[in-house]
């Protein structure tokens, strides 16, 4: 039996090589390069546009998007047949095709990401490096450090206030160019699913638009959660017996936190209603002009998928964050769930758009039931199942905290 | 400057690929006749596809040796029935494969005898049975010749 | 390639196919579904002449039965894509479900065998990333198994539904018409097996070939001409249930 046979059920008439091609790991990709663009976007307000109040979490956002860049290409590894061949899309990209705009935005986003955290990060890495160079009996991790640090100036060791103030003006323009790049990075993928003709439920105009708005949404809702996380552990140490390095008090620090929260939030609510509203808009002219596929999508949005649709993406995912961050008084507590549920709305909003478009058959008159592999029992099953998915989840914060302990994320003595 | 030096960075991964692609890329990849948009390929590989091996060779390959089958079948309702439909394609026989298959199964014969009474469908003109009814579990070649369907076995 | 990327962003505004063609072939189909009785040999003989597992539930042809009832319903079905016929008069509704209807209840029934299209703007070549699928000169359009990346764009690009990725070599997979028999002016193995003629294939601009004089003078349709692919494959006896 073939894989995609195996978490395929077909109901009434499909056509015989019509399956769930599309699975797991294609929801997990426009998932992860939406967290990657929010998060960018996130910095940028900070760093382009100088709102203050989000200087504490800028920088988190832009290694966090860092992270999650490494990431994202791991989903399209782990769903192509011939993932050896995948440097092909670099080799001999066919620009007719949107998937083929993977090569070249991946590469000039991760140029500008990459070449913002050097700018922001120089003159860090430089007294490193020359700290380190002095520092007598250098052990074996020491070296090591030396070594990163150092390869990390690209053998620039100028930090004369010249120089920084040179950077300060380089990060400024690569948080101007990198918005619309970031869009872009996300933007392409909900133009891989709007340009399907073939496909009733992906094919509008609209796709690019609405990935981009709910990419932004997820990507800020992230940043705020991964940062609450990380002041938790802050101030976990502070009040532990082994305190780290950081010398403020744990009130202070809630104080700070909360500030960043609020405002991070104020954005997140604005990106959220414009999210909600263009996806509400497909769907009501759909109802209204419908076309020939009215028909089977009805069906399939308003009773196989009403539960992924309207109970988990717009109620839960959707409509109680929404409430919860509108109530006066905003709490961590009440934020972190809020913004747990914010991402998890964004997640089924790409499960309900990849799962549900191959719900239906191109017939019009069957269905298709996706049923992803839980237990992997071989390869198969656990690249385009639960594990899957948990892998790519995952593995972003590893990544995240491995770059942490090389750029430290609440330095705050670097060029701002 | 070394505001620049990322930039550099860049510009070597960059040269990187371009002389990667140099030697991964096949010499005959490039734009034919339908253009970028439907024609952008490895142009070898239209030779390729006329290179694959033929398996059906079609009945004038099989009644050269065969000619009694042949005969036999060419007074039946079965002369429109390909040799290789139910003998499976012949390819190099008699090299490859020596023989054969001589598939003698209910199945083969019901794919057209089971009686649909389909109004408008050709499929109603053949003369059909219903399977679950006569003689179930035999196989239709114990009374029915194959090769002269019209005569008793 | 930069020269490769100019002419096609060029190509959106004046398309290749507008130009008068250089070529003296155009390959294209004619499916006489008011022939088809259902036997489903073109299936077998097109999984074993283009090696496509016979057991495995992908095919590069398959054909469908329509069957409406006197209560206006209309079933549909391919059962295992009729590579073993339709030897029962129950109508497969996946999921193990069947159902029988009755020879009373029939208004109409009929079989409608379908293959690629070979579409004269074909979508799925429009979407592959790497250049892995194109369309040769005569029309044909073709995969290269050594490039395709398997990343199933192209399967989700066609509006009928005809490609797969091949259980074997795992790179994707549609008809070809038989190139490699059509090249050596052999029929396709599904034309040569059909015994009541319903499937043949014939060259567009030659004026001897009869197919094409079919295509040209006879009242013949195509499928989901609303897609704008300009599909190749021209059926007689279309009727409105087809799917």
């Amino acid at each position: 039996m073939l894989p995609e046979e195996m978490w395929t059920l077909k109901e009434l008439f499909v056509y015989p090589n019509e399956y769930i091609y599309w699975s797991a790991q294609i929801v997990m990709y426009p998932f992860m390069t939406g967290l990657v663009a929010g998060a960018f976007v996130l910095s940028s307000l900070y760093h382009l546009f100088g709102i203050k109040q989000l200087k504490e979490i800028a920088r988190f956002s832009l290694v966090l998007s860092f992270a999650l860049l490494m990431v994202a290409p791991l989903p399209l590894l782990l769903h192509l047949m011939q993932p050896q061949r995948n440097i092909y899309i670099f080799m001999t990209p066919h620009f007719t095709s949107a998937i083929a705009a993977f090569g070249v935005v991946l590469f000039v986003y991760a140029s500008i990401v990459a070449s913002e955290i050097w700018f922001l990060y120089r003159k860090y890495i430089v007294e490193r490096s020359l700290a380190l160079k002095q520092k007598f009996g250098k052990d074996f991790a020491d070296s090591i450090r030396y070594l990163i640090y150092t390869v990390l100036t690209l053998g620039s060791f100028d930090i004369t206030e010249k120089a920084i103030q040179q950077d300060r003006r380089a990060i400024r323009i690569l948080a101007g160019v990198g918005i619309p790049v970031a869009c872009f990075l996300h933007g392409y993928a909900g133009f891989v699913f709007g340009s399907v003709k073939a496909n009733a439920l992906w094919m509008t105009p609209l796709m690019p638009v609405i990935f981009i708005a709910s990419a932004i949404v997820s990507g800020v809702a992230l940043c705020a959660f991964t940062y609450i996380v990380a002041m938790e552990i802050k101030k976990f140490r502070v009040s532990h017996p082994k305190a780290s390095e950081v010398q403020a008090s744990r009130q202070k620090m809630e104080g700070i936190e909360t500030r960043v929260v609020v405002i991070t939030v104020r954005y997140l609510v604005v990106f959220l209603i414009f999210s909600i509203s263009l996806e509400l808009l497909d769907l009501v002219f759909r109802g209204y002009t419908a076309v020939k596929s009215w028909d089977i999508l009805r069906n399939v949005i308003y009773e196989k998928d009403f539960v992924n649709i309207f109970i988990l993406q717009y109620a839960v995912g959707n409509l109680v964050p929404f409430i919860l961050l509108l109530m006066p008084r905003l709490t961590i507590r009440r934020a972190t769930v809020a913004l747990f549920l914010v991402i998890f709305g964004v997640f089924m909003m790409r499960w309900n758009v990849v799962i549900g478009g191959q719900s239906f058959s191109l017939t019009f008159s069957g269905y298709m039931s996706y049923l992803m592999p839980m237990i992997p029992r071989d390869f198969e099953t656990y690249k385009e199942g639960l594990f899957g998915v948990l892998t790519v989840v995952a593995l972003p914060f590893i990544f995240f905290w491995i770059l942490s302990r090389v750029l430290p994320l609440f330095e705050t003595t670097t060029p701002e | 400057m070394h505001v620049l030096r990322p930039l550099y960075v860049v510009l070597l991964l960059l040269g990187i690929i371009l002389i990667a692609r140099v030697f991964i890329v096949p010499k005959d990849f490039g734009v034919y006749e339908r253009g970028y948009t439907y024609g952008w390929h490895r142009a070898g590989n239209a030779e390729d596809w006329k290179a694959v091996k033929v398996q059906y060779k079609g009945r004038d390959y099989c009644v050269a040796c065969h000619t009694v089958q042949g005969q036999q079948i060419s007074t039946s309702p079965h002369r429109i029935i390909e040799c290789e439909n139910c003998h499976g394609p012949a390819a190099d026989h008699p090299l490859s494969p020596k023989k054969l298959n001589i598939d003698r199964s209910r199945d083969l014969c019901l794919r057209c005898h089971t009686s649909l009474s389909y109004p408008g469908s050709m499929r109603s003109e053949i003369k059909g049975t219903n399977p679950d009814a006569h003689n179930p579990g035999i196989q239709c070649v114990i009374c029915h010749h194959p090769h002269q369907a019209s005569k008793p076995h | 390639m930069a020269l490769g990327f100019a002419r096609g962003v060029c190509e959106i505004f004046r398309p290749v196919s507008l130009e008068a063609s250089a070529t003296p072939i155009r390959w294209a189909f004619l499916v006489d579904t008011q022939k088809c009785i259902g036997c489903g040999f073109c299936v077998k003989a097109c999984k074993l002449e283009n090696d496509i597992p016979f057991n495995n539930n992908v095919s590069r042809t398959w054909v469908e039965r329509y069957v409406l009832t006197k209560e206006g319903r209309t079933y549909a079905d391919s059962p295992k894509e009729a590579r073993n016929g339709f030897s029962s008069s129950r109508i497969d509704l996946g999921n193990g479900k069947s159902q029988n209807i009755p020879g009373e209840n029939i208004d109409k029934a009929f079989f409608v065998p379908k293959l690629c299209n070979q579409c004269e703007k074909p979508p799925c070549v429009q979407v592959c990333p790497v250049g892995a699928t194109y369309q040769a000169a005569d029309g044909v359009v073709l995969v290269d198994r050594t490039w395709c990346i398997g990343c199933g764009y192209c399967i989700m690009a066609c509006p009928y539904g005809m490609r797969f990725f091949h259980p074997r070599y795992h790179v994707a997979e549609k008809c070809n018409f038989c190139y490699h028999r059509i090249s050596k002016a052999m029929e396709p193995a599904c034309v040569l097996a059909c015994p009541v003629g319903a499937r043949r294939i014939g060259k567009l601009r030659d004026s001897r070939d009869p197919v094409a004089k079919i295509i040209e003078t006879g009242r013949v349709s195509v499928h989901k001409p609303e897609y704008g692919t300009s599909p190749q494959v021209y059926f007689i006896g279309m009727s409105y249930e087809v799917r």
